[in-house]
C-alpha cells in the first residue's frame, strides 16, 4: 500500500467528501456511503482526485462501487496513474 | 423489534405488486454543495457534469446558477435510480435535462445511458424538478409506452 497515496486520499475526502467522521479514522475497506457520501460529493472527491493526480476517471469508473471505499479509490487511481 | 419467520412470511404476503415495466427515480440535492462545488471548481465542475445546452440555461441567470445545476443534477441522479446505472459507469453528460420553449424540462439520453434505455421495453419518460429552501429535487417516471 502506498502510504502517500493513502494519505493524500484520506485529506482529499476530508476537503470535499463531506463525511462525518476524519477520513484518517476510516479502515480501508470502510463504506464511505454509510458514513455521510452522498452522489454529489463523490463527484467532488473525483474532480479533487483529477486535479491532484493530473488524470481523469473514464466512464466505465464512474460507478458508485469505485467510491465506495478508500480502498476503491486508492485502486482506481493506482491504475490511471498507472502504479 | 424482531420477527419470528411466520410474520415475516405474512408480511411479504402483504407486499403490493411491483409493476412490472415502471421505473421511478428521486434525487435530492443540497443546493449549498452545488453552490461550494461550483466555487471551488468552477467551469472543470460545470463542464464535467453539465452539457453544454444544461450549462447555458444554467449561467444564463448568475443568481440562479446553483439552483439550476443542482436541479439538473438531481435529474441525472434520479435517472440513474430509475434505470439502476449504479454500476454500469455512465458519464453525467450523457444524462441531459433539456428545457423547452415552454418551460418544461425533457430528458435526452446519450451514450450508455441511452444504450441501457435502448435494452428496455419501449418507455415514456416523464421529469419534474424543483428547488426550494436550499434543496433541489427531481423525480423521473418511466412508464411502459401504450402498445398502438
Amino acid at each position: 500500500m502506498d502510504q502517500a497515496l493513502d494519505l493524500q486520499i484520506r485529506a482529499i475526502l476530508n476537503q470535499h467528501g463531506r463525511i462525518a467522521i476524519d477520513a484518517h479514522a476510516l479502515a480501508l475497506q470502510a463504506d464511505l456511503y454509510q458514513a455521510g457520501l452522498s452522489s454529489h460529493a463523490s463527484v467532488n472527491v473525483m474532480l479533487a482526485l483529477e486535479g491532484a493526480f493530473d488524470l481523469e476517471f473514464p466512464d466505465r469508473m464512474l460507478t458508485r462501487s469505485s467510491f465506495q471505499s478508500i480502498a476503491a479509490i486508492q485502486s482506481a487511481v493506482t491504475e490511471l496513474i498507472g502504479g | 423489534m424482531t420477527h419470528s419467520s411466520a410474520q415475516l412470511s405474512a408480511d411479504l404476503q402483504n407486499l403490493l405488486p411491483a409493476h412490472p415495466g415502471l421505473r421511478v427515480g428521486v434525487d435530492t440535492v443540497d443546493i449549498a454543495d452545488v453552490e461550494a462545488a461550483w466555487q471551488h471548481f468552477g467551469l472543470r465542475y460545470a463542464r464535467r457534469l453539465f452539457t453544454a445546452h444544461e450549462c447555458d440555461y444554467a449561467l444564463d441567470q448568475p443568481g440562479l446558477v446553483a439552483e439550476r445545476l443542482a436541479a439538473r443534477f438531481a435529474a441525472k441522479e434520479a435517472v440513474i435510480k430509475a434505470l439502476n446505472l449504479g454500476e454500469l459507469g455512465v458519464d453525467w453528460r450523457d444524462i441531459e435535462v433539456r428545457r423547452q420553449a415552454d418551460g418544461a424540462c425533457r430528458l435526452a439520453l446519450h451514450g450508455r445511458a441511452a444504450q441501457a434505455m435502448a435494452a428496455l421495453p419501449a418507455c415514456q419518460a416523464a421529469l419534474s424538478l424543483s428547488h426550494d429552501k436550499g434543496h433541489a429535487c427531481a423525480v423521473v417516471v418511466l412508464v411502459p409506452a401504450s402498445p398502438r
